[in-house]
């Protein structure tokens, strides 16, 4: 929890998710990975209050919107040579990533809702460690919020990616893990089956 | 996941109440832990509603998918993955409960007796396999009043039959043939022989209860005497048989001519293949000659024009009477009858009855309906007129009442069915009941035959296997739950199992009965210790285990 794990800096917010900023090109979280994000609870007397998201989308682009990168390799013996030669493009492109907001933490208590109040624009992005991600994966509520945001992404390829990458720190207890997710991603996709069948098509390799 | 040995499904969760009505049963969702495949019909499950406890039994298991395109691509079976999640999620069981009682919650004081079900769980009940507190909390524990009959399916409680009441009504033991109606009526009586005040009457068609009788497999079964020497007593009719077979004997029953009356020979009607006519004729002769001699009178007419005479003047055309002889001459085949009697025979079956022996009458070689059909509606109605005497004096409070006595008599139908039931004695001991003290044990393989106004008044029935509808249809008539039961009877085990209902058990319930003839089981049912029996007994017995 300490800034050396900072990876981004939220630019944009909104109560359902925000943009985060990597301080290094390509380093952005990976997809489906649970990240946090400190804000405010007004009113209250808690400090440690934290948000939880997850990783939904990474993009880079030119940082001047105005300024579209050009085609520089023509010379160049393979991509590292490109970066080696143009320093600046290390300056001039920006990664970004989106995070879709799952639930907030108060103190110890952990809510898979979404919060009172949206992240704070430079707020720091850190991924949640193994521990953190235990701790948060003890309720499926999450999956809910997932399938009912509007993103640009399928959501069943983020609730895949979301439950895989959590399933890794389960380690032995991965295969239990991902069956009880299923079934609550079952309950909640009673109604299509064909949806829930693309998603734990998904999981069924990791569940080995 | 869930284990088939039974005491380990003792309080474990089996799902929740999901629909379901008081009338039509309820529904319970398995869980996803729980597999149809561990479920059976006919086992108990306990509902832990809000404010009381419900008891009940599986009727039915049904597969359930939320989600009909399932059903259209069906999940790949190799993928484990897959079905695991699907199972109590998108697949799931349901199980068809049919509450039966309810325990605890009710009027302060009795809250722990067992009361019938008047309502249903709520929503989302959890619903349990029932624990052995609870299902001894329901039918009771062995003691000197209730024998212990059997276990439940997979669990090792004692369900015990209150046998002072079983006494009280006629009860009725139903299976198809081969089921183990035997062995179960063996078994009733002992327990009658222990644990009630009752003497039995046996009519013993097949010399099965009396004396060793032979279990299906081949070895032989220690019956009644063997068992209780100085408790029972054992009639034949058939000397020669009996000695054969080295049966000890207590008495010889002979009937004479002068015994039979025209009611015994209308209750013959059809295995003697007579005439409605002829049967008249009989009550007629009886009314010219008398009861005691018209049989003879009537053998011993001859063809000449004397008996025309007789004949026009009662009335009688000439074919009747030559189809009544027929059938009198049939009935004077049977060696037992003689034609004067010196003395009684249903005095000397009382006496025994009334000194607390039971009696078994065996039938020896004569197997035939027809003797058996007499011999049981001779005696018994006698015996009953008996008991009626003295009940009515004992109500003049000038005697005790007689003893309680059940009457066993086997394929029943043939005297309890729709056309004779009014005018056989059973049919009489069935509706009467207990007034007089008399009740019967009847067994029988086509319950559908026997008149549906007997089989109502039939206090508890103990049924085998059946499957032919119309037999089912005639046990469970007016029995709350019909259709659920109906599912549980036709997939009774063929063997060992049965489905126990009626005025002594506070429900339903399906035993799997106990051994009989196993070396652990006599020891149980004996009433008298080993070492008092003598050494040859013992022996016997030990034999009987091999």
């Amino acid at each position: 929890m300490t800034e050396q794990h900072k990876v981004g800096e939220v630019i944009e917010a909104c109560s359902t998710d925000f943009t985060a900023q990597c301080y290094e090109l390509y380093r952005s979280p990976a997809l489906g990975s649970l990240v946090k994000t400190r804000f405010e609870l007004q009113g209250t007397d808690v400090q440690d209050a934290w948000l939880y998201g997850i990783v939904y989308q990474a993009q880079t682009a030119s940082g001047d919107p105005g300024r579209r990168p050009i085609a520089r390799g023509k010379e160049a013996q393979d991509e590292e040579e490109i970066y080696r030669d143009n320093p600046q493009l290390m300056k001039l492109l920006k990664s970004d990533f989106s995070v879709v907001v799952v639930g907030f933490k108060e103190g110890e208590r952990i809510y898979q809702y979404l919060p009172p109040r949206p992240a704070r624009i430079h707020g720091l992005v850190i991924p949640c460690t193994d521990e953190e991600v235990k701790q948060f994966s003890r309720s499926f509520d999450f999956i809910n919020l997932l399938l009912k945001s509007r993103l640009e992404i399928p959501v069943e390829e983020l609730v895949g990616a979301a439950l895989r990458s959590m399933a890794q720190v389960y380690e032995a207890e991965k295969h239990a893990f991902l069956v009880s997710a299923g079934k609550e991603l079952a309950g909640l996709l009673s109604a299509d089956y064909a949806q829930l069948k693309a998603i734990l098509k998904g999981l069924k390799n990791d569940a080995k | 996941m869930m284990q088939n040995d039974g005491n380990a499904l003792f309080g474990h969760k089996l799902g929740v109440v999901v629909s379901g009505s008081l009338t039509h049963g309820i529904d319970v969702k398995l869980d996803g832990s729980a597999s149809v495949e561990d479920m059976a019909v006919g086992r108990y499950v306990t509902i832990k509603g809000q404010k009381r406890r419900f008891f009940g039994m599986i009727t039915d298991v049904t597969l359930g998918v939320v989600d009909e395109q399932i059903n259209v691509s069906p999940a790949d079976a190799s993928d484990s993955f897959l079905a695991e999640v699907l199972s109590g999620t998108i697949t799931f069981g349901t199980l068809h409960v049919l509450p039966m009682l309810t325990i605890g919650g009710g009027v302060v004081g009795v809250e722990d007796a067992p009361q019938p079900v008047k309502t249903i769980p709520s929503h989302f009940s959890a619903v349990e396999v029932s624990s052995q507190r609870d299902v001894e909390s329901v039918f009771g524990k062995e003691d000197d009043k209730k024998f212990f009959i059997g276990t439940p399916l997979d669990m090792e409680v004692k369900i015990c039959l209150d046998l002072q009441e079983f006494v009280k009504r006629s009860n009725g033991i139903f299976g198809k043939s081969g089921t183990g109606k035997t062995f179960l009526t063996r078994m009733l009586l002992i327990g009658m022989l222990q644990k009630s005040s009752a003497v039995n009457l046996v009519f013993d068609m097949h010399n099965e209860y009396g004396w060793e009788g032979r279990s299906e497999t081949g070895y032989k079964v220690k019956a009644l005497k063997q068992l209780f020497p100085e408790k029972v007593a054992v009639f034949t009719l058939d000397e020669e048989s009996s000695r054969r077979r080295k049966v000890s004997t207590d008495a010889v029953v002979r009937i004479g001519y002068d015994e039979i009356e025209p009611e015994d020979i209308a209750l013959l009607r059809q295995t003697l293949n007579l005439t409605e006519n002829a049967v008249e004729a009989s009550y007629q002769l009886a009314r010219r000659y008398g009861d005691r001699k018209w049989i003879q009178t009537c053998l011993n007419m001859e063809n000449n024009a004397e008996t025309q005479a007789i004949l026009e003047s009662m009335n009688i055309h000439e074919a009747t009477f030559r189809n009544l002889r027929r059938g009198l001459e049939s009935i004077k085949r049977l060696a037992f009858l003689t034609e004067k009697n010196g003395e009684n025979a249903v005095d000397r079956i009382l006496k025994y009855l009334d000194s607390g022996m039971n009696v078994v009458l065996e039938f020896g070689r004569y197997t035939d309906l027809t003797a058996y059909i007499l011999v049981a509606n001779l005696l018994s109605r006698r015996i009953y007129n008996q008991y009626r005497e003295r009940t009515e004096r004992a109500l003049g409070e000038e005697a005790k009442p007689p003893r309680p006595l059940v009457i066993t008599i086997e394929e029943a139908h043939k005297f309890l069915n729709p056309e004779v039931a009014n005018q056989t004695i059973f049919g009489t001991i069935a509706r009467e009941m207990r007034k007089y003290n008399v009740t019967l044990l009847v067994v029988d393989q086509r319950p559908s035959g026997i008149a549906e106004e007997i089989m109502s008044q039939i206090g508890t029935k103990i049924t085998c296997l059946l499957d032919n509808e119309k037999d089912i249809d005639a046990v469970l008539t007016g029995v709350s739950g019909k259709n659920e039961l109906r599912s549980v009877l036709s997939r009774l085990d063929a063997k060992q199992q049965v489905l126990i209902f009626g005025h002594s058990v506070p429900m339903p319930v399906v035993v799997r009965t106990r051994e009989y003839g196993s070396a652990e089981s006599l020891k149980s049912f004996s009433s008298l210790g080993v070492a008092e029996k003598g050494k040859q007994v013992e022996k016997d017995i030990e034999d009987l285990w091999k």
